[in-house]
């Protein structure tokens, strides 16, 4: 399994942040989002990297453990850094690179950027770091619900979801079980040239596919034997509650923005 | 003479058009609180008939009434409240991301209040002996815990008959016992008809009565004991005759008498050590 992407890994946990209602916790990074882009101070830039890291810190989730989730998108916070170094004119003179020269606004410009990108990665990492998948999906259902009143299927495409993530491990253990069924047949999927271990995925791929395909048709079989008949009428056994906690928090995270928009001001 | 719960009437099934009949001209019945096993070789039309029970397929001639209501597309939801399935596929069938979730599945489709919900999985996941499993997700489970949870889910609707398809078919022989073991112990508790569906002779020995299915025609209808008689003639028809039978079988041609077709182990061990006695 591949580690170093974090997003969509859920980390255990019995901390405020790990217990916040998730459309709560949705909102607040939907709006830290907006605002990220509302920052153009030190001190504006100040608070919402105090947010962001204090969050982080109530999590308990282990520093390196998220940085190192990170590891793909270094890449494009430091790109990101020198091209606004080299590209940005604005401002002195810092000093000259053989024929480049590095102005100061450059230098504040790829800060700020890399900081902004660094933020918005942090934070929406820590709701998938802090909420389960199926949390997300009933958080994101209850909070379409609106759009039902335009026909919008918001039932079907979380029970899509809900479907897709409970089956992921299981397609994972299968895919792991052709795999060594073909590599016990000469399929050779590690070495080579790049053409022929793409070509090798092929004898792992159809059969997968067509397993899928058995699979979807075997489990509608059985929803519908099990009285499946759409969303009309339906109970729900796992119910979002907001509590004071979720309050409290948005009170904290309304005084942020406060603070956000005072220091623009000024 | 007990009340009939199920009735299948003259009924004949096929796929297609142009496809051969699955089932020709079957009709027998099904008594309240009755545990029958349905047996036969693949193909035989024996899951077909799992599937007409509660409207995943309707025949094409005939009529089959379940506690007096004929299935057809209007009453199809009705019927599935009182035939619940289970199917052979554990991983296929499991809707929900943890066992609790699955179980409240089909009492969600229902409109079940939640408090009712909370009840009734406590209830159902305690007589399957999963209820140390609630929040667990189906990749950690066995085959056999799968479809334990999936019985839970059935009874949790509190269904008047279960049918097992096969339910048996891709567990290890370990599971394969938890599930004969779970079912034996839903059925003595609740009131419930069941429905076993195998290919396996021994898993009909518990059955009250047995029908066994060939190339679409009900071959013969008796109780296990009866149907273990006939070794021979259910050999000819593709079904493997459990290890104990053939034993049986052996020790009386070499002239011990034995005089019962035992069942089990504990029958031919019965019958051997009292054979002095008799002789």
């Amino acid at each position: 399994m591949n580690n170093s992407l974090i997003i969509g890994q859920y980390v255990p946990g019995n901390t405020i942040v790990h217990r916040l209602d998730p459309r709560t916790k949705i909102t607040i990074i939907f709006f830290f989002v907006i605002f990220v882009f509302f920052a153009n101070s030190v001190l504006s830039y100040g608070i919402l990297t105090l947010f962001a890291i204090a969050t982080t810190l109530i999590t308990r989730i282990p520093l390196r453990y998220i940085l190192k989730g990170l590891t793909p998108v270094w890449f494009l916070i430091i790109f990101t850094f020198i091209l606004h170094i080299f590209v940005t004119k604005e401002g002195s003179v810092v000093f000259e690179l053989f024929t480049f020269k590095i102005y100061s606004g450059g230098i504040i410009q790829g800060i700020a950027i890399s900081l902004r990108f660094f933020l918005l990665i942090l934070v929406t990492s820590l709701l998938t770091l802090t909420t389960t998948p199926i949390e997300i999906t009933d958080a994101i259902e209850d909070m379409l619900h609106l759009l039902k009143k335009i026909k919008f299927p918001v039932h079907e495409l979380a029970l899509m979801m809900s479907i897709s993530l409970r089956f992921i491990p299981t397609l994972m253990q299968e895919t792991e079980k052709i795999s060594k069924a073909q590599a016990s047949r000469g399929v050779d999927f590690r070495t080579g040239p790049v053409k022929e271990r793409i070509k090798a995925v092929v004898p792992l791929l159809v059969p997968l596919f067509v397993s899928a395909f058995k699979r979807a048709e075997e489990l509608a079989m059985a929803m519908e034997a099990r009285g499946y008949q759409g969303g009309e009428g339906r109970t729900k056994l796992r119910q979002l509650k907001i509590e004071s906690i979720d309050f409290i928090v948005f009170i904290i995270f309304g005084c942020v923005v406060i603070g956000l928009f005072v220091t623009r001001i000024y | 003479m007990r009340e009939k719960l199920i009735e299948f009437r003259n009924v004949s099934f096929r796929y297609g058009e142009e496809e051969p009949w699955v089932l020709k001209d079957v009709s027998f019945d099904i008594y309240k609180n009755e545990w029958v096993a349905i047996i036969g070789h693949n193909g035989s039309g024996k899951s077909t008939i799992a599937k007409l029970m509660n409207g995943l397929l309707f025949p094409q001639e005939g009529e089959i009434y379940i506690n007096g209501q004929v299935v057809n597309q209007d009453t199809i939801w009705d019927i599935r409240k009182e035939v619940g399935m289970v199917f052979q596929n554990p991983d296929n069938q499991f809707v929900g991301t943890t066992v609790q979730d699955d179980v409240a599945f089909g009492m969600e489709n229902r409109g079940i209040p939640r408090d009712e919900m909370i009840r009734r999985i406590d209830e159902s996941l305690t007589a399957v002996g999963m209820q140390d499993y609630r929040l667990t997700e189906p990749h950690r489970l066995s085959g056999g815990q799968k479809q334990r949870v999936a019985i839970a889910s059935v009874l949790a609707i509190s269904p008047q008959v279960l049918i097992l398809d096969e339910a048996t078919a891709m567990l290890d022989p370990k599971g394969r016992l938890e599930i004969m073991s779970t079912v034996s112990n839903v059925q003595d508790r609740n009131e419930l008809s069941l429905i076993t569906i195998t290919h396996d002779l021994r898993e009909v020995v518990q059955a009250e009565r047995v029908i066994v299915m060939n190339e679409g025609v009900i071959w013969d209808e008796a109780k296990p004991r009866e149907i273990f008689a006939k070794k021979d003639r259910l050999r000819e028809i593709g079904l493997d005759v459990p290890f104990i039978a053939t034993l049986a079988d052996e020790l009386n041609k070499s002239g011990l008498r034995i005089s019962n077709e035992p069942l089990n182990h504990e029958e031919l061990l019965e019958d051997l050590w009292t054979l002095h006695s008799k002789m």
